[in-house]
């Protein structure tokens, strides 16, 4: 049923094979990217190595975090938990970027870097996801399917448009100067629609999150990313 | 709390060049930005920076505004004896901040 729902799920997919945003970025970016020495989100990675070792260590190894971001976010008790939820579990809380929380992410998503994207489909609550994936909101009056799956490759001004995949967040936009998660990437585009923004954290971005990571199957974890 | 990644060779030569990167975690603010408020958040930027390897000074940095976020900085030295890269740097807020990495001359 499972595996009927992944190929369910694939033949929907208008533009076939999944595709990083990496692929769309220039070579600096890339290069940029790539160096450990270099990539500034490693700073983030850094100082969530020190968090973890203070709040997590006593009952989880460093080592046992290899593979956990491929598998979040999942559905749990009919709820969305993703990667930010699932590292506070039973720790301090902590808001939405905030530098501790973008840190602890960036270093458990980075212990699954290059592995690729598995998470476990929940037909019912991606449906959700979906659904709002392809409504049109705001002013400018387009969904996230106009820009981004019918026009990848292609210039909105003066950038590259690209699938708008999950697969490197927490992600250091140069645009923000820092490092940011991925509600704040979708709270991104929907302001550039012009629409009412959902809280970080929000059902609205759970649910898109869920159906992106979907979406997404396969294509390798890379945070810390580098993005424009 | 100042953090920042010191990249250099594992091991150098004697007489080598070799090539020091560093990143600092800093948000290198120009003043001229607004936070959520509208009220406008204070200049804040690393103004100096300086490395010194076995105790003298080999590199020295004046930064302003104009540098992005978490500034990138790289440069060369020539590699004498095994000792210590000491980063220190200060900001408008007058925040210190210092780190350090070991060259390893063969």
């Amino acid at each position: 049923m499972r595996l009927f729902a992944v190929l369910l799920f694939a033949a929907a997919n208008a533009f076939g094979q999944p595709r990083s945003g990496l692929d769309y970025a220039s070579e600096e970016i890339r290069r940029l990217q790539a160096s450990d020495a270099e990539n500034p989100g490693m700073l983030w990675v850094d100082r969530g190595a020190a968090l973890f070792a203070q709040h997590c260590a006593s009952c989880h190894r460093p080592a046992a975090m290899k593979g956990v971001a491929t598998r979040y976010p999942r559905v749990v008790d009919g709820k969305v938990v993703n990667l930010e939820a699932k590292v506070q579990h039973n720790g301090p809380r902590f808001a939405y970027e905030s530098q501790e929380l973008l840190s602890l992410t960036a270093y458990v998503a980075h212990q699954s870097r290059g592995l690729p994207f598995a998470q476990e489909v929940f037909p019912k609550q991606v449906e959700n996801g979906k659904r709002e994936y392809y409504r049109r909101r705001g002013q400018m009056n387009l969904s996230c399917a106009h820009c981004h799956e019918a026009n990848p490759g292609k210039k909105l001004g003066s950038e590259n448009l690209s699938q708008g995949q999950p697969n490197g967040y927490p992600t250091y936009r140069l645009e923000w100067q820092t490092l940011g998660s991925l509600h704040r990437r979708l709270r991104a585009c929907m302001y550039g629609l012009h629409a009412e923004l959902p809280a970080h954290g929000s059902d609205l971005l759970l649910d898109l999150e869920l159906f992106l990571a979907a979406r997404a199957r396969g294509l390798p974890v890379e945070a810390p990313a580098v993005r424009r | 709390m100042a953090l920042a990644r010191i990249q250099v060779p594992k091991e150098a030569k004697r007489g080598e060049l070799v090539e020091v990167r560093i990143v600092i975690q800093h948000p290198m603010e120009t003043g001229f930005r607004r936070d959520a408020d509208g009220k406008r958040v204070a200049r804040n930027a690393i103004h100096s920076l300086a490395c010194r390897y076995n105790g003298a000074e080999v590199f020295r940095a004046t930064l302003s505004t104009g540098i992005a976020a978490n500034p990138f900085l790289r440069f060369f030295l020539r590699a004498g004896e095994s000792g210590d890269l000491d980063f220190w740097w200060l900001d408008d807020d007058e925040n210190e901040g210092t780190a350090r990495a070991r060259l390893v001359v063969a």
